[in-house]
C-alpha cells in the first residue's frame, strides 16, 4: 500500500490519518474531507486515480491542516516518529511539509525501524529537507520540476529561493544539472524531473526521457507536477520497477493533460479526471 | 616582495565589506516579511538574505543591517510589536535571495517565474489565472486567495504568506504587476 504524507491549506483541518476515498471534487479521510485543486490533495487524488483502476488498495494518507505556519507539519512529524515502525507500507510519500531539517531527521530514523523498509518518495517542501539534511541518497526517488533541480544541483543552497543565479541560468542544461545534483550526493537514487521533457534518471544515469505528446499549457496550471508524483507513487506499489514506473506516469500525465485540451486556465482536476482513460491509452 | 605588500595594502580584508552588518532572526518568514516592511517604509536600509549555516533550520530569512543602527532598528521594530529573536553580528557570507525571473508568453497569458514559483495571468482582464511551483504549505492557501482575482484587487502574497516560497511568489507578483502596468 502507498502512504502519503501532506498537508492541506486549512488551519482548522485536524490530524487525520486512513484511507483516502475520492468523490467529485473532494478527498475523504475518515470524517474529513479536502478539495482537490493541488498540493497534497492533487496527489492523493492522482495516486487513488490509478489505484482505482488497478485494483490496488486506495492510498493511505497522514494530513494536517498548516497554512505555512508550520504548525500542523510539526504536529505530523511528532506523529509519524511514534506511528511509523508500526506500520508497513510498500511505498511513502512526503509531499507538501514545512521544510524542517530536524524534524525530517527524526521522522527518518522513525523509517529505519520500518520491516520491511518501504521505497522512499519525496517532493515539494519534504525534498527541501531531504536535500537540505544532506541525506537525500537515502531516498529511492525525488519528483523536482526543472527549477527544483537547479535547487538540487546547486550544493549551498537550503531551499530553491536562494539557488544561485548560475545555476538557474542553466535551467534548459537538464543533463548538467543532473550530474551536478548527483555529483553532491544531492539527488535520490531515482529522480523523475518534469518538465518540457521529461528526465527519468536511475543513479545519474538518464535511462529514459518523455516529451510527446505535449501540452506547454500544463507548465502554468497549478497540481501538474503534484499529479505526476502521485501517479509515480501509485504505480510503484503495483509491482512495476521505479524506473518503469517514473516513464509510464510521464506518459500517462502527458495524455491525461492532451485529453483535457488544457490552456493555461486550466484546473488540475480536469485533468486528475482523464487518468483513468490515459491509463488505458497506455497500458 | 614589492608588489605582494602593496596587494596587501590596497586589498581590504576579505570579510571587510561586512564588517558591522548584523541580522535579525524572527520565529517565522512572515515575521521578517513583516518587519521589512516595517523598516523599509521607515527609511532603514535593509536586506532580506539566507541566514549563515549555523542558525538555518529549513525555510528562513533573516533581515541584514548596519549594526550601528541597531539601537534605532530594533526601537522601529519594537513600536510596531514586531520583536525578533536575536540579533548576531554577521561572520559569515550570506546567502542572496535568487532574482533571476523567467517570463513565459502563451498568447493571451502570461507566466512569470521566480525561483521556484510561477504565477499566470489573462493578459486581456489581468485576472490571476493559475499559481504553479513551490513546495510550502502556503502554496495551496496562496493560490486559493488569489487566483481568480485580479492583480489589482488580489491580495500581495508577501502579506500573507508565511514562507520562503510565498516570498518567492511576492517577487514574481510583483515582476507580473511591472510587465503588465502600462508604459
Amino acid at each position: 500500500m502507498l502512504a502519503v504524507v501532506g498537508t492541506v491549506p486549512d488551519p482548522a483541518f485536524p490530524l487525520v490519518t486512513g484511507q483516502v476515498a475520492l468523490s467529485g471534487e473532494e478527498i475523504f479521510i475518515q470524517d474529513q474531507q479536502a478539495r482537490i485543486n493541488r498540493g497534497t490533495p492533487a496527489l492523493l487524488a492522482s495516486a487513488a486515480k490509478v489505484c482505482e483502476a488497478l485494483n490496488l488498495p486506495a492510498p493511505f494518507a497522514y494530513l494536517a491542516g498548516d497554512k505555512g505556519m508550520g504548525d500542523g507539519s510539526k504536529a505530523l512529524y511528532a506523529h509519524l516518529e511514534n506511528d511509523l515502525e508500526h506500520r508497513s507500507f510498500q511505498a511513502l510519500a512526503f509531499h507538501y511539509l514545512q521544510p524542517d531539517v530536524d524534524w525530517h531527521d527524526r521522522v527518518l530514523f522513525a523509517i529505519d525501524e520500518m520491516t520491511p523498509r518501504p521505497l522512499l518518495i519525496a517532493d515539494a517542501g519534504f525534498m527541501y529537507a531531504a536535500k537540505m539534511s544532506g541525506q537525500a541518497a537515502l531516498y529511492d526517488l525525488f519528483t523536482p520540476d526543472v527549477g527544483e533541480l537547479a535547487f538540487l544541483a546547486d550544493e549551498l543552497a537550503p531551499h530553491p529561493f536562494y539557488t544561485r543565479g548560475f545555476i538557474l541560468h542553466d535551467d534548459r542544461r537538464v543533463p548538467d544539472l543532473i550530474q551536478r545534483a548527483c555529483a553532491h550526493d544531492n539527488a535520490a537514487t531515482h529522480l523523475l524531473v518534469k518538465g518540457a521533457e521529461d528526465y527519468i534518471v536511475k543513479r545519474g544515469k538518464t535511462v529514459e526521457t518523455v516529451s510527446a505528446p505535449s501540452s506547454p499549457a500544463m507548465e502554468a496550471i497549478g497540481g501538474t507536477g503534484d499529479m505526476v508524483t502521485g501517479i509515480a507513487s501509485a504505480l510503484a506499489t503495483s509491482g512495476m520497477a521505479l524506473t518503469d514506473a517514473c516513464v509510464a506516469a510521464a506518459k500517462i500525465s502527458r495524455l491525461a493533460g492532451q485529453r483535457a485540451n488544457p490552456t493555461p486556465a486550466t484546473q488540475v482536476l480536469d485533468i486528475i479526471e482523464q487518468i483513468p482513460a490515459a491509463l488505458e491509452d497506455t497500458f | 616582495m614589492l608588489f605582494r605588500l602593496l596587494k596587501k595594502w590596497v586589498t581590504p580584508a576579505p570579510t571587510a565589506q561586512k564588517i558591522g552588518r548584523g541580522i535579525l532572526v524572527f520565529e517565522h518568514t512572515s515575521d521578517v516579511i513583516r518587519a521589512e516592511k516595517t523598516l523599509k517604509a521607515k527609511g532603514w536600509e535593509v536586506a532580506v538574505m539566507g541566514p549563515p549555516p549555523e542558525i538555518r533550520t529549513g525555510c528562513d530569512l533573516v533581515i541584514e543591517f548596519p549594526l550601528i543602527e541597531e539601537l534605532g532598528i530594533t526601537k522601529t521594530l519594537e513600536e510596531a510589536n514586531t520583536r525578533p529573536l536575536k540579533v548576531v553580528p554577521v561572520t559569515s557570507p550570506l546567502l542572496n535571495p535568487v532574482d533571476i525571473y523567467t517570463t513565459k508568453d502563451y498568447g493571451d497569458y502570461l507566466m512569470v517565474r521566480a525561483a521556484n514559483m510561477k504565477i499566470t495571468v489573462d493578459k486581456k482582464t489581468l485576472t490571476i489565472v493559475n499559481i504553479s511551483g513551490g513546495g510550502c504549505p502556503d502554496v495551496p492557501y496562496l493560490a486559493g486567495e488569489l487566483v481568480g482575482k485580479r492583480l489589482s484587487e488580489a491580495p500581495r502574497p508577501g502579506d500573507i504568506g508565511h514562507t520562503l516560497c510565498g516570498y518567492a511568489l511576492q517577487l514574481a507578483y510583483e515582476e507580473i504587476k511591472r510587465q503588465c502596468s502600462p508604459l
